[in-house]
């Protein structure tokens, strides 16, 4: 008999009375599926979305960068701003399937997929801000240090903006490795039940041709350990390294230590938010509420809370530091982002990052769904605000007065966001579609400890003493 | 590449596939392989594979990440194009750190991959025989080579003792072959 054994106390992994077969099939059907008209508006709409991005980039591209509103004094604007933040969105993502890994946090299957393919999106979106920030973008490719006729000349390696070019890049290919190697068996699990002959061949070339053989099983075990022992001191790299693009800088405001831990948190904090924006509206969608359960959106609500609060600290910290500093340059940055002309995003980033998550030190809200999800989206928004305090409330005074000025975006500047968006949600919506959503391997390793009507079998032994369970069981293992 | 006969049994769960496997082994017949639809665990074991080098692989990689990027900034900084940023020495191994450390993730990640793909043949347009289309969804898939040595039948009245659900025989490709998957060929036909 099975004694694969996890404790009562923990809810279970997948509700329902499920059969490896019926993971199969509740996960894969979406796949097999026409989609519903609610994907067909949001796919159109993201299309159109990332159309008006590609116009407005298309723009700044032919006039210039001086199409948007950046000036001598705030250089960088809303692109860096959107850089950062969907970098630290993904964040989460490699978060939960590389770190919960290696925590052994069983709850990390049911949305690890999603948050990945979150993660992949999300640093596609902001690799095109620093690429467009260039300005000459058609010269971005200056940045790689290749053999090259003028000289050759190198780009600088002590530069934190070349650090990021790696840091982006390797995490890019990182990221998406991790992710397509889980993704091999599942598609091969599609391919194998595939009625039509397309699809058969599609998933066939995805699969790579996988077959679940013992040995090719054992290697890829020893992938998933290795790939995520790496991605989770990386993506603490990734952001420390967007971090030092402020913090290398003698800006005040930028200056400081505390920030790769504050943008780690940040990212994290914000990442989980989009988790959560994404996946309550998937598993409400595609109808997998038996996978992606109350409980795992509770584990996430703690995650937010924490990382919150971390975020919280390291404000008052950077706070009592410009004070405690006596230098008047940090101190009247920080008293100009409070009551200066950009208070209202200081005070934004305040509520909504420090002050609302709080809320979810109550357990009812963080099983509360629609709470959840307006919660994850105000925390976007302040970490967005975050960002924008860090960059433009650091820039826009600078120690020269006769240079002060007030920084304001154009339209290409918030259609290159938009646009973003639709890129994000575009391949999001044609990830639901097409991929397995869950993980669904991992799924089945876990159902007959975690699952619901495992659980449950599992309650005659629970009642047993212990000296009975060792009298049944003393010969079971000879 | 070669054609074999293979008798297969299939499971439903793993529970019954680790003594199944024991018994074909003390036996003698010669398992071809184990097919699961998800990592079992201790299965590796139980069919005698040793531990995967795998890992040992990704370290090498690491390595290399490590060396080529310290050497090629170290290279450049010091001997190639000297350039003096604020009067800062030139070989400044803090600033080097950064970019090493993600080109030690980079290669080991992709050396691994690759590595990966190679020792398990597979690459996108590879097939190989799938001995039931349920192996990858809920049935635990044994195929035994047989030969000239044993009985078919006797084979399959063994595996249908060791609690097997479903037993056949099939002719099939032992190997990988390119091939599409919506062909129905159980081996390279051309």
């Amino acid at each position: 008999m099975h004694l694969k054994y996890e404790s009562f106390v923990r809810e279970p992994l997948v509700n329902g009375d499920k059969t490896y077969h019926q993971v199969t099939e509740d996960i894969v059907r979406p796949i097999e599926q026409k989609p519903g008209r609610m994907w067909y508006a949001g796919f159109i709409f993201s299309v159109i979305l990332l159309c008006f991005g590609v116009f407005s980039v298309f723009w700044e591209v032919y006039w210039g960068i001086g199409v948007w509103g950046i000036n001598r004094t705030v250089g960088w604007g809303w692109d860096i701003t959107n850089f950062v933040w969907w970098v630290g969105i993904g964040h989460a993502g490699t978060l939960i399937s590389a770190i919960l890994l290696l925590f052994r946090q069983g709850w990390r299957t049911g949305v690890n997929r999603a948050a990945e393919a979150m993660t992949i999106f999300a640093v596609m979106c902001a690799g095109q801000f620093p690429i467009f920030h260039m300005g000459r973008v058609w010269d971005a490719f200056y940045v790689l240090p290749y053999p090259n006729t003028r000289g050759p000349l190198w780009p600088n390696f002590n530069s934190a903006l070349l650090w990021d070019v790696f840091a982006i890049s390797t995490y890019f290919t990182v990221s998406l490795l991790f992710w397509y190697s889980g993704l091999i068996p599942d598609f091969a699990t599609v391919r194998d039940r595939a009625k039509t002959k397309f699809r058969k061949m599609m998933y066939g070339i995805a699969s790579f041709g996988w077959t679940g053989s013992a040995k090719n099983w054992q290697r890829h075990e020893a992938l998933s350990l290795v790939l995520a022992g790496l991605s989770t001191p990386l993506v603490l790299s990734v952001h420390t390294i967007v971090s030092f693009d402020f913090a290398t800088s003698v800006i005040p405001g930028w200056h400081t230590t505390i920030f790769p831990p504050y943008f780690v948190a940040g990212a994290i904090f914000s990442g989980f938010a989009m988790v959560q924006t994404l996946l309550i509206l998937c598993r409400r969608i595609m109808r997998l509420e038996d996978y992606i359960t109350i409980g795992h959106i509770e584990a996430m609500n703690k995650v937010i809370v924490l990382t919150g609060s971390i975020v919280g600290v390291a404000y008052l910290t950077e706070l009592f530091i410009a004070w405690y500093s006596q230098v008047i340059y940090e101190q009247d940055a920080f008293n100009w982002r409070i009551v200066g002309p950009y208070w209202w995003s200081y005070w934004a980033m305040m509520t909504c990052n420090v002050v609302s998550p709080q809320l979810f030190w109550f357990k009812k809200l963080r099983r509360n769904i629609v709470f959840t999800f307006i919660m994850s989206i105000v925390v976007n928004i302040g970490m967005w605000f975050e960002r924008f305090v860090i960059i433009v409330t650091s820039l826009y005074r600078d120690y020269l007065p006769g240079s002060w000025t007030y920084y304001s975006p154009t339209w290409p500047e918030i259609g290159f966001y938009l646009g973003t968006f639709g890129l994000f949600f575009t391949c999001f919506f044609l990830f639901a579609k097409y991929f397995p959503v869950i993980a669904i391997a991992e799924i089945k390793f876990v159902l007959k400890t975690s699952g619901e009507n495992y659980k449950k079998k599992m309650e005659p032994i629970e009642e047993e003493s212990t000296e009975e369970f060792i009298q049944k069981h003393v010969d079971a293992h000879h | 590449m070669a054609i074999k006969k293979f008798a297969v049994a299939c499971y439903d769960d793993e529970a019954v596939l680790f003594p199944a496997v024991k018994k074909v082994r003390n036996s003698g017949y010669k398992l071809h392989d184990v097919y699961t639809p998800f990592p079992v665990h201790g299965l590796d074991q139980a069919l005698g594979h040793k531990e995967t080098d795998l890992h040992i692989a990704g370290f090498i990689y690491g390595i290399t990440g490590t060396s080529t990027a310290l050497g090629f900034m170290s290279w450049i900084f010091t001997s190639d194009w000297p350039v003096n940023f604020g009067g800062k020495p030139h070989f400044s191994l803090p600033a080097f750190i950064p970019i090493t450390f993600e080109l030690t993730v980079l290669f080991a990640a992709v050396g691994m991959v690759l590595t990966f793909c190679y020792l398990n043949q597979i690459m996108p347009g590879v097939k190989k025989h799938v001995f039931h289309p349920r192996q990858t969804d809920d049935l635990f898939v044994m195929a035994i080579e047989l030969n000239e040595h044993v009985s078919e039948q006797e084979v399959i009245d063994f595996l249908k003792s060791t609690g097997a659900v479903e037993t056949n025989v099939q002719v099939a490709e032992s190997e990988w072959w390119y091939g599409r998957w919506d062909k129905e060929e159980a081996y390279q036909t051309a």
